[in-house]
């Protein structure tokens, strides 16, 4: 559905996008994770036609989005970031004129309007599609913003921050939309919230620096991530660097650090991948004669990983 | 075309949604009101001018619209410099440049919602005419002339004004940048031929949009004052989707 090569943007001489590559099937739910600046905005507004890339091409629904700029964008269905509106106008004759912009005809129109407004919980309360949308509250704005973009019917939906700046229960109502929508629609979304994304979307594309860092599922992700993975063990009865020594030589060890944790001793065992040495250490520390106080084994999350990806990525820079 | 009248309407509904509307209109009208029943008086810059209304003087407005074209530099300017700053100021633009519409569509559809507003103003002055048409016998010949020479100077004054509002997002600025270039073509140009050498003079006169008006305010038609309006128009229309254009690549 949506295809992109090679990809890069500069702002001037700042380089917003840096080569990036992907392609998200018809019907899946994609995040865009990322931290502040990382170049998630850029990449969607070159995606709807916004701006033009510096070099490499993008095509969604199999239309150039340089060069069949028309069919792509009444294709795409784009909330931008805080979502502007005209704020004078009324909800209804706002989402109307909208209409009418994306060429659905009079008939057409009127029942557009009332499908997206239902949709987007707008209908209710009665006068809210009368209402000027300078006095709506942030979430219903949000809510307008994306009944707009429902309202031609859009093989593909871009929005960008959808969640942010919406209270807790907002937030809740908007990620299950968003995920209803997904039955009919690519979904693309960006976000800064590893939780939300991982709950929304079936794909992940994190990117950091205007480039790529991790793309795949969740789950394929957090594979990459708990690739070696770590036994805390905290005991006491010997010298710190002979225990630590002794942890040292069971098999699947790579490397044993110790701390001290008040009149205890805190090692941190690396292992070696996908391998769990608890019961090894265990044993070893009954035959030594050791007390142990705690053994646990520590598998990086996503969220470490991400922290990590972007941070390696700034620290780079 | 379709979209450029729904952008046309949409445009033209938010100048009434706005006090800008009634404010400018109410400014324009009572310049209008002033110039004919009272006439201007300025001893200051020795600017004097009988009333358009009184007993003994010609049956026409003609002295009206002569001020009018000076006069409308500074009001249109007022009237289209939110068009596209405002979109930019706000981030409409993001919505409405990626819906499926053309820059040339956007522009026009601007371009129209302002010129509609024009012709609101301009034919409020209707009244006038007709408080003529009650105490005098004008000609209507000259009438219609004048209002041609208005109409058709109105549209090249918005497009220069809808021009330095695809300038800036910041709508006071393109305000005063229409009326410095208005300003320009209007009444500067006048000091440009008395300080240029002479054989220049007679080009740089040309390029002044009063001179052609006042053919039709004379009620004269002339091709070439038809042809400069609508060519005036077309350029700086065509160079502000031009500069729209252009923002999608900074």
């Amino acid at each position: 559905m949506i295809e992109v090569k090679h990809l890069t943007k500069y702002y001037g001489r700042t380089l917003a996008v840096d080569d990036i590559s992907f392609y998200i099937d018809a019907g899946s739910v994609v995040g865009f994770l990322g931290p502040n600046g990382a170049g998630k905005t850029t990449t969607l507004r070159m995606l709807t036609c916004f701006m033009p890339a510096t070099s490499g091409s993008a095509t969604v629904a199999d239309y150039d989005v340089f060069s069949q700029s028309l069919q792509v964008r009444s294709r795409v269905g784009y909330m931008p970031e805080n979502v502007p509106l005209y704020p004078e106008m009324r909800v209804r004759e706002y989402l109307m004129f909208r209409a009418a912009l994306r060429g659905l005809g009079h008939k057409r129109r009127s029942s557009a309007v009332d499908r997206a407004a239902e949709r987007c919980w707008l209908a209710k309360p009665e006068d809210m599609m009368r209402r000027r949308i300078d006095q709506l509250s942030r979430g219903y704005r949000q809510r307008v913003g994306l009944a707009d973009c429902l309202l031609h019917e859009p093989e593909v939906l871009v929005l960008d921050e959808p969640t942010i700046g919406l209270d807790p229960a907002q937030v809740r109502e908007m990620r299950n939309l968003i995920r209803s929508l997904g039955e009919n629609h690519t979904v693309i979304l960006s976000s800064h919230i590893l939780a939300e994304v991982e709950q929304i979307c079936s794909r992940l594309v994190i990117i950091s620096g205007g480039r790529i860092v991790a793309q795949g599922t969740s789950s394929e992700l957090r594979r990459q991530v708990s690739g070696p993975s770590r036994v805390i063990v905290e005991l006491k009865g010997g010298r710190p660097e002979q225990m630590a020594a002794s942890v040292a030589d069971v098999g699947g060890v790579l490397d044993v650090q110790h701390t001290r944790a008040g009149n205890w001793t805190r090692l941190t065992v690396q292992c070696a991948e996908e391998a769990d040495l608890r019961q090894d250490v265990a044993a070893l520390v009954t035959a030594k004669g050791y007390q142990l106080r705690e053994l646990r084994r520590e598998i990086g999350s996503l969220e470490d990983f991400f922290v990590q990806m972007t941070y390696e990525q700034t620290t780079r820079d | 075309m379709r979209k450029v009248l729904i952008l046309a309407r949409r445009e033209l509904s938010a100048y009434f949604y706005s006090p800008m509307a009634y404010v400018i209109a109410a400014l324009f009208l009572l310049m209008v009101g002033v110039i004919f029943l009272w006439g201007v008086r300025v001893p200051f810059l020795k600017i004097e001018m009988e009333p358009v209304f009184r007993s003994g003087a010609e049956a026409t407005l003609r002295p009206l619209f002569d001020v009018l074209a000076y006069g409308l530099a500074v009001v249109v300017p007022l009237l289209t410099m939110r068009l596209v700053a405002e979109e930019l100021r706000s981030g409409t633009i993001e919505t409405l440049m990626t819906a499926p519409v053309t820059d040339a569509a956007v522009i026009l559809g601007k371009f129209i919602g302002a010129f509609v507003l024009y012709l609101l103003l301009l034919a409020a002055t209707g009244v006038f005419f007709a408080l003529i048409v009650v105490f005098g016998k004008p000609d209507w010949g000259v009438a219609g002339m004048g209002y041609l020479g208005m109409v058709l100077l109105g549209a090249a004054y918005i497009s220069v004004g809808l021009f330095a509002s695809t300038l800036t997002r910041h709508q006071l600025v393109a305000g005063l940048i229409g009326i410095a270039v208005l300003a320009f073509f209007t009444g500067g140009l006048y000091l440009v031929v008395l300080a240029v050498p002479a054989e220049y003079a007679q080009t740089v006169a040309k390029l002044n949009m009063i001179t052609y008006f006042a053919d039709f305010s004379r009620g004269v038609f002339d091709t070439r004052a038809l042809v400069f309006f609508l060519t005036v128009t077309a350029f700086f229309l065509f160079i502000s989707v031009k500069v729209l254009e252009s923002r999608r690549w900074r």
